[in-house]
């Protein structure tokens, strides 16, 4: 098999995962394109493995490995976006805003986001509502 | 050389423009998995996006079968499909994901995301195939995958970074109950 | 002890009681009385020993080398002649006759113990002057006299008037003394050496290239310490502080300081005939127009101010015809009877509760309540205006007698024209002296109308002093004229006596200023009988004097609408000056005059500066601000807190850097 299939799948997965991380709103939806990432980079790594017949199979027991982080990193991240849609009503990656640097003079450093579902978030529409659509 | 040999060493690489039954079977693979990952990143239901992440998944481990790395095909579709997208799904679930379309599952950044992924795409593309124009995967040797090889490469060469790779998950288990833990009085508030 | 050390000790214990008053002056408030009066008697006492033994003899000279300086050194040089012995003792019996005076003037003054010691640091200074052989010894002493006038003027320092009066003086007088500084320096250039001696010698040697130039600088320091016009405008607003002070400084000690220089440097000046006829118009000018604007003033010590300004202009005429005998004599008595004038004001002041001549001569019995001051007030007027046998009559006869001597031209290196302008304004001068000095008698003592009140019986301490200080007024001029000469080198004057043709003009001309006065005070008698004007001062009968008088200061102003003149119609000087009389009672306008030209264009520039520094440099400086303010806010408009942002920017660089890379592979 020519090297280029796997290479280049991997290579258009690797992408796609990008488009996905920058461009949804929804953290967990960031967070499965993340996994994309992931899985083009395990499947670049096997073909690898395969094409130089590795004597310490490293190609595949790094997969392994990343695999098995890549568990690991989604349980964590899972808690986290957990947590944060508790302390702030939404998972929306463009509410979470409170590094912010205010523009106009005096500005007073970040911004502390009160508790509760009270948001102040620049940029973002009114959508509190939107996104919270409950069937 | 005599020509016998330069015709079997030829006939050994295969040309370019004679796709092997493989390579047919991995590019149609290849390009449901892409439809897939598409499709995850870009519908607006949230718990289709997760669902089209199975199919994408899924493909990826029909790849791994058709490159004869057969125990990282299973560990793919246990771990990935069984555990994972389980717990995207929980995930989705426990935020309240709305069910149906969402007409903001997209955020502002679209376009940026679109380019850089697109400027990305085709500088990779294009070193990549520039860069292995010429290089052949034997499928055909002896299979790299086996769980028999998998395993003894596994415990014999990579025994330490896999006791840390458990250290690791006991780690992200304990983290992950810390972090959701939710503690009466006091500690919701910022 | 030597001559040398008892004349080291004359200066030296005034100076040592007011550094003691004003170490002690507030740990130990029993001492500070005996400190004020004490060291200066003592210094009066040993002043007389000196004088007595310098006597008429050659003069001493003792000098110690203070400092080489490279080109001109300066040395604490000591130079005691007939002059300088002379005013010393004026200078100790004036000082002590106002330490004793102030002893129950400011009895109760909280400031007592820093007022006493800088009149004895004043006192210090003025002797330091008279007895130093050297320049730059003199200026330290002048300097030190003007700032002590700063502080003893300013004494009443929470009333406005004495605030500005005395920031006014020190100004004025800095003023003059900036080329006064100047004119040292050319002077020690020329003649190589600070000390007067070699001064002196350089001169007579025709060794001074610049005379004019060096004689018109100290004219400079002269006009403005000595207060004779242009710089004369500080002494009439100088008399915001204490009568005493304005006895001691105003009267007798720090504008005679003037004089007294011209006197000593005299050869330097008629090295330069143009420095002379200078002198002679200022000198001119000055008696003139104090003498009008004595006629005009309403405050009690004003009227004493200009007429010491008119009397300095006397002796500055003197010396611009040469003749510094005179210009001595005169102002040794003339520190006498002034001195005694303004204490004797004090008196007036406290017992009639006001400084207004309006009001005073609204007030009946004030002769009766003060006969003291009624006596001697009396005889210094005379003397003032040089009725004879009074010692003012024989000073300024011989003044008169020196500028007729000029103006005939037998003096030389005197112009004619110098000598006819000195006597021409000093017979003048003599009309109006006699009309002011009489006005003034007559409002303060003569007035008819209700009691006066009671302000309580005149303290024996000032009223002593008066009478010590009637003594020389009535018999210095008398018994000394004769001695003189022999104690002032028998220079080129010759004798000081009376001579018929100036003593007969003199004396008339002031007989007929008397007759005018007193002829206008009886015409307008009726108009003050129909107006009663004028405010009191009410205060406790035990209050001290001093604390009357502040008040009557600061009052003026509000009562009168103006510090110096009240509209008052039945003033005599009113009916005697004509339309004279508003402008001679703002002095000329001359303050309004500099105000246009200095004051008005300097904080016209003030305000200019002001605004270039807040309108243009401020913007530079805004401006240089606002720069990294644009850039800053650009920059943090990348900062969304977005984390897809920050993410996609990290990609897209991380994108062009492996273009990069492969493009350059």
């Amino acid at each position: 098999m020519h090297l280029a299939y796997p290479a280049v799948l991997a290579a258009l997965l690797f992408c796609v995962g990008v488009y996905g991380v920058l461009a949804r709103r929804n953290a967990i939806l960031v967070l499965m394109s993340v996994e994309l990432m992931l899985n083009a980079v395990n499947l670049n790594l096997v073909a690898f493995d395969v094409w130089l017949r590795d004597a310490l199979h490293s190609g595949q027991a790094l997969t392994l490995f990343t695999i098995t982080i890549a568990a690991a990193e989604i349980g964590l991240g899972l808690a986290i976006v957990l947590l944060v849609h508790r302390n702030r009503g939404s998972s929306d990656i463009d509410r979470l805003t409170a590094l912010a640097d205010p523009a106009g003079p005096g500005g007073d450093g970040p911004a502390h986001p009160g508790p509760g579902a009270a948001q102040d978030g620049p940029g973002t529409a009114a959508g509190d509502e939107k996104a919270e659509a409950t069937a | 050389m005599n020509p016998g040999s330069a015709l079997a060493a030829a006939a050994h690489h295969p040309g370019f423009l004679s796709p092997t039954g493989v390579e047919i079977t991995f590019v149609l693979v290849g390009l449901a998995t892409l439809g897939a990952a598409l499709l995850t990143v870009t519908t607006r239901q949230l718990v289709h996006a997760a669902l089209w992440l199975v199919v994408a998944l899924g493909g990826l481990a029909v790849e791994y079968l058709l490159l004869t790395a057969e125990f990282i095909a299973w560990v793919q579709v246990l771990i990935y499909v069984g555990s994972v997208v389980v717990l995207l799904l929980f995930g989705l679930m426990l935020t309240r994901a709305p069910i149906g379309r969402s007409p903001d599952a997209d955020s502002g950044n679209r376009w940026v995301a679109v380019a850089v992924a697109g400027a990305a795409a085709v500088t990779l593309v294009w070193v990549v195939v520039d860069a292995f124009r010429s290089t052949w995967i034997d499928v055909h040797g002896a299979v790299q995958g086996t769980s028999h090889a998998t395993g003894t490469s596994l415990f014999r060469h990579w025994v330490l970074p896999f006791e840390a790779l458990s250290v690791l998950l006991l780690a992200a288990l304990v983290g992950a109950i810390v972090l959701s833990r939710r503690d009466d009085g006091g500690k919701e508030t910022q | 002890m030597t001559l040398t050390a008892l004349a080291a000790l004359v200066p030296l214990l005034p100076f040592l009681g007011a550094a003691a008053g004003l170490l002690l002056g507030r740990t130990a408030p029993g001492f500070v009385r005996p400190l004020a009066v004490l060291p200066t008697a003592a210094s009066l006492a040993l002043a007389a020993i000196v004088a007595a033994r310098q006597g008429t003899g050659a003069p001493t000279d003792a000098a110690h080398r203070l400092a080489g300086t490279g080109s001109v050194p300066i040395d604490l040089a000591l130079h005691l002649d007939g002059f300088s012995v002379l005013i010393a003792v004026l200078v100790g019996l004036v000082a002590t006759c106002v330490q004793v005076y102030s002893l129950s003037y400011l009895r109760d003054d909280p400031r007592y113990p820093s007022y006493a010691a800088l009149v004895s640091l004043f006192t210090a200074a003025m002797l330091l002057v008279v007895y130093t052989g050297d320049l730059m010894v003199l200026l330290v002493g002048w300097e030190i006299m003007g700032i002590c006038s700063y502080f003893l003027v300013g004494h009443y320092w929470e009333t406005e008037t004495a605030r500005s009066a005395s920031l006014k003086a020190f100004l004025v007088t800095k003023l003059g003394d900036v080329p006064f500084l100047i004119g040292v320096f050319a002077l020690a250039t020329d003649a190589g050496t600070f000390r007067i001696n070699g001064i002196l010698a350089a001169a007579a040697e025709g060794r001074l290239h610049h005379p004019t130039v060096i004689a018109l600088l100290l004219l400079a320091g002269v006009a403005g310490k000595s207060a004779q016009f242009p710089l004369h405008t500080w002494l009439p607003d100088a008399m915001a502080g204490p009568t005493p002070v304005s006895a001691l400084i105003h009267a007798a000690t720090m504008v005679a300081a003037g004089i007294y220089l011209v006197a000593r440097l005299l050869p330097v000046f008629t090295a330069s005939t143009a420095a002379l006829a200078v002198l002679a118009v200022m000198a001119a000018v000055t008696m003139i127009g104090s003498g009008l604007a004595a006629l005009a003033q309403d405050d009690i010590k004003r009227v004493l101010a200009y007429s010491t300004i008119g009397q300095l202009g006397y002796m500055a005429g003197a010396l611009a015809v040469a003749d510094r005998d005179a210009a001595v004599f005169h102002l040794l008595s003339h520190a006498a009877f002034k001195a005694l004038l303004f204490l004797g004001a004090g008196v007036v002041i406290h017992a009639s509760g006001t400084n207004s001549l309006t009001a005073m001569s609204r007030m009946g019995g004030m002769g009766r309540r003060i006969p003291d001051a009624l006596w001697t007030m009396g005889l210094g007027l005379a003397a003032l205006a040089a009725l004879p046998p009074l010692s003012g009559f024989f000073s300024k006869e011989s003044v008169l007698r020196a500028a007729e001597h000029a103006s005939a031209g037998h003096t030389a290196h005197v112009p004619a024209a110098v000598g006819w302008t000195v006597l021409v304004a000093g017979l003048v001068t003599a009309i109006l002296t006699g009309a002011y000095a009489t006005r003034l008698f007559l409002l303060a003592f003569r007035g008819s109308g209700p009691e006066v009140p009671d302000h309580g019986r005149q303290p024996v301490a000032m009223t002593t002093v008066l009478w010590v200080l009637a003594v020389p007024t009535v018999a210095f001029g008398g018994l000394a004229y004769s001695k003189l000469p022999d104690w002032f080198g028998g220079a080129a004057g010759g004798s000081l006596g009376p001579v018929l043709v100036t003593s007969v003009l003199g004396t008339g001309l002031a007989v007929v200023g008397v007759l005018a006065a007193y002829g206008a005070w009886q015409g307008t008698a009726a108009i003050r009988a129909a107006n009663p004007i004028g405010a009191v001062v009410a205060e406790p009968a035990d209050a001290e004097p001093a604390l009357v008088e502040a008040e009557a200061i600061a009052v003026h102003e509000e009562v009168y609408g103006d510090v110096a003149a009240a509209e008052d119609r039945g003033d005599p000087g009113r009916l005697l000056l004509g339309p004279l009389h508003r402008p001679a009672a703002h002095g000329f306008h001359l303050d309004a005059l500099y105000g246009t030209l200095f004051v008005r264009p300097v904080l016209a520039a003030a305000s200019l500066v002001r605004f270039l520094d807040s309108q243009v440099v401020e913007t530079y400086v805004s401006g240089a601000g606002g720069t990294p303010k644009l850039i800053g806010a650009a920059v943090r408009k990348a900062q969304t807190g977005n984390v897809q942002t920050y993410l996609g920017a990290l990609l897209a660089g991380a994108v062009v850097l492996a273009v990069l890379v492969a493009v350059g592979a």
